[in-house]
Formats: structure tokens, sequence, C-alpha cells
């Protein structure tokens, strides 16, 4: 309500004195009592300051150290390669395309693996929360098994299926589902019982109260699901790529780790590496990050509460 | 008796209890609460013990009780949450709207699509939607800030949300459940104001429970009191002071302390 015209409502005739006078009262009140605006957004630069050069800082640190152990000599040279000599083997795997390759294979394996553990989990977890008999019987058996690493499954996956692709998603399946399951149950579990209330106090059907309360709701556990079991799925996925190495099936970075290992290239092992950890980062900002953001902050739950 | 005339009837009347009625029978009524038995436990003791309770058209109830009263019970029952274990509850205006002691906002909405929610879940429309819910929000002094989220409001901001969200089932009864106790004092007070306001402009009855007396003799028409262990309805209090009241105004005070002596007398019962 704008202070300066006290007396008018959109269209409506002018108000006693009394409305006007709670009126603006109120409005006072909320001036006072609302929280506070948000400072305004950070430049460009001071982002780069806080959040980007700390992690160069820290990774050029970590060359340096390397760099230093190289020279003197902690370990023989096939055994401890400098950093220059790893930039040059990633340098000539990708421009000899055999690192696009190593990653588009580990990766359209890892999202496929992922998405289809997301729709199994997702209906488990469905399930588990329907049944409560469903969820006691097999619910210690689905948090066991996150305990389980899932590299156990190999062995298992290479009699039942030997070396191909079902080896690998069974292993990839076996690491991912539970989380999301679970994650599904957490998210369920956290809905606020008042929040129900309000479904039916508002009169909406049991579709409608699972569409607009419950779903929402629990979305945030469900989402941390979802981040877990995709770390899972892609751990999972280099293990059994590692060990379940045949020419059938495709080079991944895995593979790449299992061929460096064979020909004692120390060189080619720490690329792959590096190249594991950088695609579970670039997934973890590019995908997860900004989702995850953008729930919490439209709930007000992080201390950035920018919409 | 049940009345098949009446269009929600949730739990027949046993023989045994039944036959027990109000002066106001004759009166049309917006809730009529008949000899209410609840019960949690089988065999345990009740919680609510024989309610009577009539509202009228556009009568203001309060509903005061220390802890353990059974006073939010009997609001769910009337709410239709949960059915009484004996006797009879008729609602006779449809779905009663329900604020509680929580704005219960549904923190992934904008203030304005709390509001909708409520007008969706009656089948209006969505162009509808938009300009009642910015309607109702000018309702209860928000105009303008529908826009913004739940955590970006203040208490008594979020409250008066709760508030228009409430008015959007456009019932005609209003089921309130200590809905400024959170609140501080000054924010209470405006509140105090927007409600008795709303109620006059929109013909509500409204139910309204709460364990501050001066708030019960602040807005109600009439002071139910009730005793804890069974919950019953103890005595009552015609309010004949006018509207708007103020809270500090000697009337309030006088009453309010008449209402408090036996208050206390009720909760020293449970000495020992």
């Amino acid at each position: 309500m704008p202070a300066d015209q006290p007396g008018r409502t959109a269209g409506g005739p002018a108000l006693d004195d009394n409305r006007v006078d709670s009126r603006t009262f109120e409005a006072g009140l909320d001036a006072l009592d609302a929280p506070p605006a948000l400072p305004p957004r950070p430049g460009p630069w001071t982002v780069f300051v806080r959040s980007v050069l700390p992690p160069i800082i820290a990774a050029a640190a970590f060359f340096g150290l390397w760099q230093l152990a190289y020279q003197a000599h902690l370990k023989p040279k096939y055994a401890l390669p400098s950093p220059g000599e790893v930039l040059d083997t990633l340098v000539e795997m990708i421009s000899d395309g055999r690192a696009w390759e190593a990653v588009a294979t580990s990766v359209s394996r890892g999202a496929l693996g992922f998405l289809a553990s997301v729709v199994i989990g997702t209906l488990l977890g469905l399930a588990m929360w329907r049944s409560g008999w469903l969820r006691r019987a097999i619910g210690p058996f689905i948090s066991g098994l996150m305990s389980l690493p899932s590299v156990a499954w190999v062995p298992a996956a290479i009699i039942w299926f030997s070396l191909t692709d079902a080896t690998i998603y069974t292993v990839v399946l076996l690491g991912a589902v539970p989380s999301i399951a679970n994650g599904l149950l957490a998210g369920f579990d956290q809905v606020p019982p008042l929040l129900q209330k309000v479904g039916r106090v508002l009169g909406l059907g049991s579709f409608g109260r699972v569409r607009h309360v419950l779903l929402p709701a629990a979305l945030p556990g469900y989402l941390a699901g979802l981040k877990q079991g995709w770390a899972f799925s892609w751990r999972s996925l280099m293990a059994a790529e590692l060990i379940a190495y045949s020419p059938v099936l495709g080079i991944g970075l895995g593979q790449q780790l299992a061929i460096g290992r064979d020909l004692s290239q120390m060189d080619l092992v720490i690329t792959a590496i590096l190249l594991i950890l950088v695609v579970g980062v670039a997934i973890e900002l590019l995908v997860f990050a900004p989702l995850e953001r953008r729930v919490l902050r439209t709930r007000g739950l992080t201390a950035d509460r920018r919409p | 008796m049940p009345n098949p005339s009446l269009q929600q009837t949730r739990s027949p009347v046993p023989p045994a209890l039944a036959g027990r009625s109000t002066g106001a029978a004759v009166l049309p009524t917006s809730v009529r609460v008949q000899q209410v038995v609840q019960v949690f436990e089988p065999g345990g003791p009740p919680v609510l013990d024989r309610i009577d309770l009539d509202v009228g058209p556009g009568e203001f109830v309060c509903l005061l009780g220390a802890s353990g009263c059974g006073k939010s019970t009997l609001l769910s029952l009337i709410a239709g949450l949960a059915t009484p274990t004996s006797g009879c509850i008729e609602v006779t205006v449809g779905r009663p709207a329900l604020m509680f002691q929580e704005p219960a906002l549904l923190p992934w909405l904008t203030a304005a699509g709390n509001v909708e929610l409520a007008l969706r879940a009656r089948g209006v429309g969505r162009r509808e939607r938009r300009t009642a819910a910015e309607r109702l929000l000018e309702l209860v002094n928000l105009a303008g800030q529908g826009r913004k989220r739940v955590h970006e409001l203040s208490g008594g901001m979020r409250q008066r949300v709760a508030l228009a969200r409430a008015l959007a089932q456009y019932s005609q009864l209003l089921l309130m459940d200590e809905p400024f106790a959170a609140l501080d004092a000054i924010t209470r007070d405006a509140l105090h104001e927007e409600l008795t306001r709303l109620w006059a402009e929109q013909g509500l009855s409204i139910v309204f429970v709460t364990h501050n007396v001066r708030e019960a003799v602040r807005l109600g028409q009439r002071v139910l009191l009730m005793s804890s262990r069974p919950g019953r309805i103890v005595r009552e209090w015609q309010v004949e002071l006018s509207q708007p009241r103020a809270i500090e105004s000697p009337g309030v005070s006088a009453l309010a302390t008449e209402i408090t002596g036996h208050l206390r007398a009720e909760i020293r019962r449970h000495a020992r």
C-alpha cells in the first residue's frame, strides 16, 4: 500500500479513517518485520576471486609439489612421471581421439545406466513408500546394498553375463538404484505432516495432494538421492570397466586405466585418472549443482536467498 | 438425530447418547456439534466428553482452555480431518477452511501461488485464479506482494497469506487453531483488527481456538471455557462489547479477569 494515497483501494470507495489507520499501521509493521533485502549480487571479479581463484591456487600448489617430488627422484621415472609428461600424454590422447573416445564411451554408459537407475530406483522407492510391509521387508537390504562397494558385484556379473555390456550395467544399477530409492523415501519422510494436512483442508483429491504437495515437498531429498546415485553409478562404472576389460566392450576411461596398468605406463594411468575426475566434477557442476541451488533457493534453504 | 436435510453428517448419534439438544436448535446453524465424544485409545479416557456446540451463521465463537482440553482435537473433527468416536457433527456450509498456528504455506510456491492452490482445488480456471488471488491478497493488506516467496515474508505477513488462502476456499466457516499464538504482541494486535474487519465484511462464521483469554474476549461474540481431561465445555460468556474493541480497553480487561479466574480454578483441579 503506497503511503502517499492512503484513502484509496483499487477502484474502491474511500476508506474510513480506522481502516486507513490499520492499513498504514500494518504496512509499517511489514516494512519493519520483513526479512532484510538481499545484498546486491557480487560482480564477476568478486565471484572469480572468491570462488574460482582458490581451487586454481590449490591445483597449482598440487602440481608444484608433484614437480618437486619428481625432481627429488622420490620414485623412479617410470613410476612417477613429471606433470609435463602427463600433459604431453593428455594432449596426444586428445589429438589422436583416444581421450574423446574413452570419455564418450564412459559418459554414454554412465548416463544410460544412471537413467535406468533413476527409473528403477524411483519405482522401487514409490513402491516401498506405498507399502509399509515391503519397506520393512527390503528396506534393510537396500540400505545394506548402499554400503556394499558395487565392485564386489563385478566377479558375479562376469560369471553371469561374461564380458558384455550387461555386466557393466548390472554393476552400475546395483550401485545406483539403492541410493535413488532411499533418497526418494527420505524425501517423502521429510514432508511435514502439517503440509499434508493442508492439502486435505484445501480439498485437494488424492492425486492433487501427491502432485501439488507431496512430490514438490519431497524434491530436495529426492534430488540429494539422485546426486548420490550419479556418484555411485560413475564409481561403479569405473570399477566395472577396469575389471571387465575386453576388446568387444569398447574402450572407456576404466579400460584406459587397465591399458596403462598392463603396459606399466604411468603417464597413461594418471591421464585416465585426471579425465575420470574432470568428468565427475563437470557433471556435478553443470547438472546437479545448478538444479540443487535452484530448488534450495526458491525455498529459502540456503544462506544465499536470491531467487 | 441427524437431520437428512443437512449436507454433511459424519457420524450417527448412538441411541444411548442421543436426545439432548441445545435451546438454539430451531435457528439455522453453520456447525452443529452434538454429544461428541473422542477417545484416542479404546477403553482410554475421553479427550472430548459429550461436547455440544452450535455456531450460527456469521457468529464468532472463541474456544478457550488450557493445554490438553482437546480444543484443537475438536477443531480437526469439525474440519473433517478425523471422525469422532461417537456423537455427530453437522457442517451445513460445505467444506470449512482451517488455519493453523503455523502459516503452513508451501515454501516452493509464491504467496500468490499458495492462494491460487486453494482456488485450483475448487476448480477455478487459471486466469480467474490469478485475479482472484490478487484480490484476496489485497484483502489482507498484501497488495503487490504476491510474487514474494514465503521466506521473504515476515511471520505476520505469512499468517496473512495463510488467511488469504483460507478465504480463497470461499467457505462460510473459518476454523482457526491458535493462529496468532506464535506472533509478537504488536503483530497479533494488527491481525486481530484485520480478522474482525474481515469477519464483519465477509459474513463469516468463525470458531477460534486459543489459550489467550484477552484474545478470546477481544475477538469473540461468545467465549466458551473448556475443562481439561476430559475436555468439556464448562462455561459460556456472551461478550456484549461492541467491535472494534481494543485489547487493552477496560471492558475487555474486566471480562478477561473474570474468565481468567474460572480458567485458573479449572487448572487448579488438576493439582496433585
